[in-house]
């Protein structure tokens, strides 16, 4: 079975960019993260962090 | 705002209680057995009750069933009140329980027979591995209609984790169990040697990280701000917490496979990530830590919060540990020895049980309406479980040192130290018996948090339906508002959290597995390595079956100290047929990879008899079970056939039509083994009749399978006595 993934995957045109890009996606999201925690309303957050004792 | 009524279903948070604290106990007393046959090997009574069947039914039953139905219970809690919603459906709570409960009975019937597929906490057959897909999609399907029915508009923390916990086993569980069925209760791993190897230690990681940390995590940051009574210290931290850890976890696998066959970069990606690992894992432990700011005179009284501070100790710990076990000079020592195994319990006993315990302290008197019935048992168990905790994990940590060093101990003269095995696993033998006190303790306090909780439950009544009531939620909008940041839109919208999860973990998966499938090079093949004899592989399913692995591994690291003591190191290109590979994680026993004809450490085929038959008569001071079963019973032939099919199918090169010369290809070889048996131990003794009765057992398959491990590198003796290399050929 997998020699017939092993396959598909190698007839791909420049596959080995795709743990780059992937590589990428992660960390752009995380810079994103990061830059969206530091800066959220904290009335708001506060709210969120009170929802187990609501 | 019109308030609507509804309650919440505590009748089924009820029974993963009880399941949690019944499967607890047994799980428990099976892992005490375990221990005891350390040290006792004649409490090896059985073949289904020895040592390599029992440790898979001890780290299932403790895995799968105590901490998986605590996982269950804590949820079915936690998520119904975060939502503000009852469960989706009462049915598929149902279906999730009773199918969770038949599966893990059918795990307690299936391990003790011997029906596993020999993957390491993944041992369960292919029948049981589809039903578990099932009752897993039960659990996600109910969570997330409840999800979507909430009456809350943000998902709290807690619910992220349930999410990654249920995306993220689902994708390993699937990955993991591409399996090739021989019949109801035997298949074969798709996967063969380093890739099989490289799968397994990525799902086994991951199981660690999404079965026994994240869920475990959701249930921290929902009951440890209830039990203080206040809001987590930092709700930043804990996103910055979930998105970290669930993205590096899955990378950090390959750590399992230091200075083993895998391809030497994939090694080091698992150990960066794992390094990478203790910031967030520290982040959440402090994060559960810092709750309690200003509440620690509150530890000193509640039981509850004392349970899950040396839990969050313990998970702190234990990352801490990991991240550095997982340098290759730190593995040298911690790899395949006792040290991993206190490594572990520190996870197990302490972040795991004691949060539970933990928790169900402040479920039960919750939903029974009542106090606890003794305070004082409570924590009379808090002392003795943490003692337990230590006793457990100290002598582990000295054994695993003790026996790490002595085996890399060289003589003036460039000789090993201790040239046979054996002097290493006697010197255990103090540290296993305080080991197995340390659990006894454990025990011992999980059976009075039994009674103390069934008297508690006598003493309340259940309030099977919670009512409670909330403002109806106006409908969702998922648009972005304006000055509103892009997380707090997937916060709200589950199921894209799920979408991106699912992303953030597959990334690493990826970017491990495929070029190992890909790259030829990555597993240079070997020229002189052919696939297993028909016996062998009946033989290497005996081996399997009698759970060898737990003991041996089957990988010699490119170390000094390894290959003076076996032989020539392990090769990625001598796995190649091995279906499922069997590298083993613990060397209780020696490695076995270089035990086969023209190794250095080959035995006659009746050493190998006499001691299947009873190790203690050849090894004294051996804690191997004795296999008295192999000798008397004959091998099943029935599969063999469809085994040699099957293996051609994924790709073993057999002949077409082989399967014709199957019978007789057995015969002459079992004839061959039995013969050289019967003259080593009765001189010519014995007749014809003597060795058709010897060829047809299960021991002589065995014997095939082990004289042939290893032994294809040598390509024919002549090349061996003449001392030429073996020649590796790059496909």
């Amino acid at each position: 079975m997998l020699k017939f993934i092993s396959h598909h995957m190698s007839s791909i045109d420049g596959i080995s960019i795709y743990p780059i890009i992937s590589l990428s996606i992660f960390v752009g999201f995380f810079v994103a993260l990061l830059i969206w925690a530091v800066r959220s309303d904290k009335k708001k957050i506060q709210e969120i962090a009170q929802i187990p004792l609501d | 705002m019109e308030l609507e009524q509804f309650s919440y279903d505590n009748k089924i948070v009820k029974k993963f209680i009880l399941a949690t604290i019944i499967w607890g106990v047994i799980g428990m007393i099976v892992g005490l057995l375990a221990a005891c046959q350390l040290v006792w090997p004649d409490l090896n009574l059985a073949s289904w009750l020895s040592f390599g069947r029992i440790r898979p039914l001890h780290t299932n039953a403790v895995i799968f069933a105590f901490v998986g139905n605590g996982i269950f219970a804590g949820v079915y809690y936690s998520l119904q009140r975060l939502m503000k919603a009852r469960m989706w459906s009462d049915l598929l709570s149902n279906i999730n329980f009773w199918g969770w409960q038949l599966i893990i009975v059918s795990a307690v019937l299936t391990l003790p027979l011997g029906y596993t597929s020999g993957k390491e906490y993944a041992e369960l057959e292919w029948p049981i591995d589809i039903a578990i897909t099932i009752i897993w999609v039960v659990f996600g399907w109910n969570m997330f209609a409840t999800i979507l029915k909430r009456r809350v508009k943000h998902l709290y923390v807690a619910v992220w984790f349930y999410i990654a916990t249920f995306v993220t086993v689902a994708v390993l569980h699937l990955v993991n169990s591409f399996e090739f069925p021989i019949h109801f209760f035997k298949s074969y791993s798709m996967y063969a040697g380093v890739q099989d190897a490289l799968v397994q230690w990525w799902y086994g990681h991951n199981a660690v990280a999404f079965f026994l940390t994240t869920p475990y995590l959701g249930l921290m940051y929902y009951f440890v701000p209830k039990a203080a009574n206040r809001p987590v210290y930092s709700y930043r931290l804990s996103i910055i917490h979930f998105w970290a850890l669930i993205f590096i976890y899955i990378w950090a696998g390959p750590h399992h496979l230091l200075y083993t066959a895998l391809p030497g970069w994939a090694q080091s990606l698992g150990v960066v990530f794992s390094v990478m690992l203790i910031a967030p894992s520290w982040g959440g432990m402090l994060n559960g830590l810092l709750t309690l700011r200003g509440a620690w005179d509150k530890v000193r009284e509640d039981v509850v919060l004392k349970f899950m501070v040396v839990a969050i100790t313990c998970y702190g710990m234990s990352t801490f540990e990991g991240p550095m076990m997982s340098l290759k000079s730190v593995n040298v020592i911690s790899h395949f020895t006792d040290w991993t195994i206190a490594h572990v319990h520190i996870g197990g006993l302490g972040w795991n049980g004691m949060l539970t315990f933990g928790m169900l302290y402040w479920l039960v008197p919750k939903i029974f309406r009542t106090e606890l019935f003794s305070k004082k048992m409570a924590n009379a168990h808090f002392w003795i479980g943490t003692l337990g905790i230590l006793l457990y994990a100290i002598p582990l940590y000295w054994a695993g040192f003790t026996q790490g060093l002595m085996w890399q101990d060289f003589q003036a003269d460039g000789t090993l130290a201790n040239k046979d095995f054996l002097e290493t696993v006697t010197q255990l033998r103090p540290f296993y018996i305080m080991r197995a006190g340390g659990g006894l303790l454990y025990l011992v306090g999980a059976l009075m948090m039994t009674y103390n909780l069934a008297r508690t439950m006598v003493m309340g009544k259940l309030l099977a339906n919670e009512p409670a009531e909330a403002p109806a939620l106006p409908k969702i909008s998922t648009k972005r508002k304006e000055g509103e940041y892009w997380h707090r839109v997937i916060e709200r919208r589950p199921l894209q959290m799920l979408l991106l999860s699912l992303v953030m973990i597959l990334i690493g998966g990826i970017v491990e597995m495929v070029p190992t499938f890909l790259v030829s090079s990555n597993v240079p093949t070997i020229a002189s390595v052919q696939p297993y004899t028909p016996l062998e592989l009946e033989g290497r399913d005996i081996y399997i079956r009698e759970g060898c692995y737990n003991c041996h591994s089957q990988m010699v690291r490119p170390l000094r100290f390894e290959t003076a003591r076996y032989g020539e190191y392990s090769k990625a290109g001598e796995f190649v047929y091995d279906h499922p590979f069997q590298w083993g994680s613990k060397r209780t026993g020696p490695d076995l990879h270089r035990e086969g004809r023209g190794n250095k450490q080959n035995r006659p085929d009746s050493w190998h008899y006499l001691h299947m038959e009873n190790p203690t008569d050849i090894s004294p001071g051996s804690i191997m079970p004795a296999y008295p079963w192999l000798i008397s019973d004959d091998l099943d032939r029935s599969h063999t056939e469809t085994k040699i099919s099957a293996m051609r199918s994924m790709g073993v090169p057999y002949a077409e039509g082989f399967e014709a010369e199957v019978a007789g290809n057995m015969d002459e070889q079992g004839k061959e083994i039995a013969t050289n048996i019967l003259k080593d131990l009765q001189a010519d003794d014995f007749d014809e009749n003597s060795v058709a009765t010897l060829q047809q057992k299960e021991i002589v398959a065995l014997i095939a399978y082990l004289q042939r491990l290893g032994s294809d590198i040598h390509a024919g003796t002549e090349e061996l006595l003449t001392g030429t290399s073996p020649e590796e050929v790059e496909e």
